[in-house]
């Protein structure tokens, strides 16, 4: 029989041999994986990075080879992009320069290119019809589709399957395909051109998004709650406010971001169905290419006004999106 | 099904998943619709009546708290519901916290609570209404073992206290037994028996209810009737009593199969024991001991005997045991119901 020595315990463990929280090995891994999390999001961020840079350089800086690091910065491409002008030349300029002190910061950054300030650019109405659209459609897509994405979640509507890939279909369908009979629907109905036409519009479009988004998360919602309700002696209507949606507010939230980026960045069908009156951001900058030059400053200040209100609400309802984004994929 | 309730009874739906016990139970509160037939609470006919109209509460078995109130307010949205003043849901409330114990998590969200206290607080809001009857829906079903002993006598004592009419599903035959004064025993969607727990208990209508009744069921042996006596497996033999000699043949017709049944309990072990057996398991269990016999090793015919907890036998152990006759009974394998013994004055 083997002694004691031979087969006996092994020396006491001092240090655990696993790749836990407490360890070195650990920390650097925590660290480098929150490392590479920051380098993609910065890589990820560059493009932005380079609007706004580019939003603050003047004409020359611009176009500058090889693109200039370290510049000074100037509130020209917002002049460019907010003002209307017109080029002075000879006496008119020669007096406005005199003048030069009597005027305001951005009538000075005109006058230092030969221009003078007419009045306001159309870029802040474009903003505002963009908000209006986006907005409108964003509140009448998720309302019609939380009480349809209600309906299907607890009632037996026949051939609900049926309806619901219906609705699901519509989203396969490339946006480009309905364009000239859209347009030629639109033309006939008085809607070309229109905030109405273009708030319908962009309603059709994300109702099928804004429908099965919140099924899912109307799925969750145990149904007692509401039955509860129901014995208690509300009505199926009442059960609704006052049970389901406050239950809802992340699966709505974050189908309210989802659906307000859709609508607030749509592109060809903001071009193709409105011309002036109701014409949004995008296709308005898409269109200050070419027009006179190609103000390159003035663009990347447009487009950095368009992501504000997203990045807002975005960041308002953040917590919201990430539920949102992974909902049904963890189940408890 | 046709089912009366009397005011004050507490009955139990007691069956397994799948039966029709819930869905009797949203048919009775209204929260499922009915397809035939009628339901009247008090004298009403409520067969399509509103929930709310049929002065009702439920009680569900995940709780059905909302999450975003508080206890307080849990309890209280029923009453608010109705349109009740101010000061008579204050006075309600704390009338029902009192009673079940709530009052240090009046402030709490629902999030917050263990599952027993949930329970507690889905019962006070039930409570606070004063409905005309109960309805419960598996209550405990969520709760840990030893927290459902708990509220098991919480929600009997309740409904004593009370006095109110509480019809409640489980699946759990303990449960049913311990809180009933009568229990509906369904199976497929009918009911199989209604009776107290001590008749469906020792009197099950059929084979159904005696296998489902009991922990283990009531042992089921097949057999052959024949001169007086019931041949079963092993060679054994069973001689039935007077009440049944005109019983049998009356209901088994020109068939001899028949199943004698008996509880655990029924049978004595006893060396002059009329029926014999080799042990084929045995389960200390505390208070008892449970003796697995095999009457016949070719078809492996087990039979559950409950004996004395001091009993030890090793298994394969050749036993004999004799069985009350006031506790066997017999059915009739054909129709699975029970045969009634001739009862003589």
């Amino acid at each position: 029989m083997a002694s004691f020595e031979e087969i006996g315990p092994r020396s006491p463990v001092t240090e655990s041999i696993r790749v836990d929280k407490v360890s070195p090995q650990a920390r650097l891994f925590k660290n480098l994986r929150a490392i590479t999390v920051l380098v993609l999001a910065l890589v990820g961020l560059i493009p932005v990075f380079a609007m706004g840079v580019t939003a603050l350089k003047s004409r020359a800086d611009v176009v500058a080879v090889p693109p200039r690091i370290v510049f000074e910065p100037t509130l020209e491409g917002f002049v460019f992009l907010l003002t209307e002008r017109s080029q002075l030349s000879g006496a008119a300029l020669t007096t406005a320069q005199e003048n030069a002190e009597d005027l305001g910061l951005f009538e000075r950054i005109a006058l230092a290119n030969g221009q003078r300030i007419n009045g306001p650019s159309d870029f802040v109405m474009r903003l505002r019809n963009s908000l209006i659209i986006a907005g409108g459609s964003t509140i009448a897509s998720v309302t019609l589709g939380l009480f349809a994405a209600y309906a299907f979640s607890r009632f037996n509507i026949p051939g609900k399957d049926d309806l619901l890939f219906f609705i699901l279909s519509t989203r396969m369908l490339p946006a480009v395909v309905v364009a000239v009979p859209l347009f030629l629907m639109y033309r006939q109905l008085g809607l070309h051109d229109t905030h109405l036409g273009m708030i319908l519009l962009y309603t059709v479009f994300n109702l099928s998004l804004t429908v099965w988004l919140l099924k899912g998360f109307i799925d969750e919602i145990p149904r007692e709650y509401e039955e509860a309700a129901l014995v208690d002696g509300y009505t199926r209507l009442q059960a609704f406010f006052k049970i389901v949606l406050p239950q809802a507010t992340t699966g709505i939230a974050a189908t309210t971001v989802f659906s307000f980026i859709f609508a607030w960045n749509e592109y060809a069908f903001a071009l193709m169905m409105t011309s002036n009156t109701a014409r949004t951001a995008p296709p308005a900058i898409a269109t200050m290419l070419g027009r006179g030059g190609i103000e390159w400053s003035a663009i990347a200040a447009g487009t950095l006004a368009f992501l504000i209100p997203v990045v807002i609400i975005t960041f308002a309802l953040r917590r919201h999106l990430l539920r949102g984004v992974t909902f049904g994929a963890i189940r408890q | 099904m046709d089912l009366t309730i009397q005011n004050g009874e507490f009955v139990v739906l007691l069956g397994p998943s799948g039966c029709g016990k819930t869905t009797t139970l949203r048919m009775i509160s209204g929260l499922e619709s009915v397809t035939q037939g009628d339901i009247y609470l008090d004298g009403r006919k409520v067969t399509w009546l509103h929930p709310s109209d049929r002065d009702i509460a439920f009680v569900f078995q995940f709780f059905a708290l909302y999450p975003h109130m508080t206890v307080r307010q849990n309890i209280a949205f029923p009453l608010q519901a109705e349109g009740q003043p101010k000061d008579m849901i204050e006075s309600r409330v704390r009338e029902v916290v009192e009673m079940l114990r709530l009052r240090h998590l009046l402030d709490a969200r629902p999030g917050k609570l263990s599952g027993g206290d949930k329970q507690r607080v889905a019962l006070a809001r039930a409570l606070v209404r004063r409905p005309a009857a109960f309805l419960m829906d598996e209550p405990l079903g969520a709760l840990d073992a030893d927290f459902r002993e708990t509220m098991r006598a919480e929600v009997k004592r309740l409904h004593i206290s009370q006095e109110a009419t509480t019809v409640y599903v489980t699946h759990d035959q303990i449960e049913a037994m311990a809180m009933s004064d009568r229990i509906v025993v369904m199976s497929d969607a009918e009911v199989q028996q209604v009776g107290t727990p001590a008749e469906v208990y020792h009197d099950p209508a059929n084979l159904f209810v005696a296998r489902f009744i009991g922990s283990p069921g009531m042992n089921l042996v097949s057999g052959q009737y024949a001169d007086g006596a019931i041949h079963l497996p092993g060679s054994n033999r069973y001689n039935v009593g007077n009440g049944w000699h005109t019983a049998l043949p009356r209901d088994l017709g020109g068939s001899s199969e028949v199943i004698v049944g008996f509880r655990p309990e029924a049978a004595h072990i006893n060396e002059d024991g009329a029926i014999a057996g080799e042990v084929y398991a045995i389960e200390l269990l505390g208070a008892y001991t449970m003796l697995h016999v095999n009457l016949d090793n070719e078809e492996n015919e087990i039979v559950h005997i409950r004996s004395d907890r001091q009993t030890r036998y090793p298994i394969g152990t050749a036993v004999r045991f004799d069985l009350d006759p006031e506790m066997v009974r017999l059915f009739n394998p054909q129709t699975e119901m029970a045969i009634r013994r001739e009862v003589t004055p």
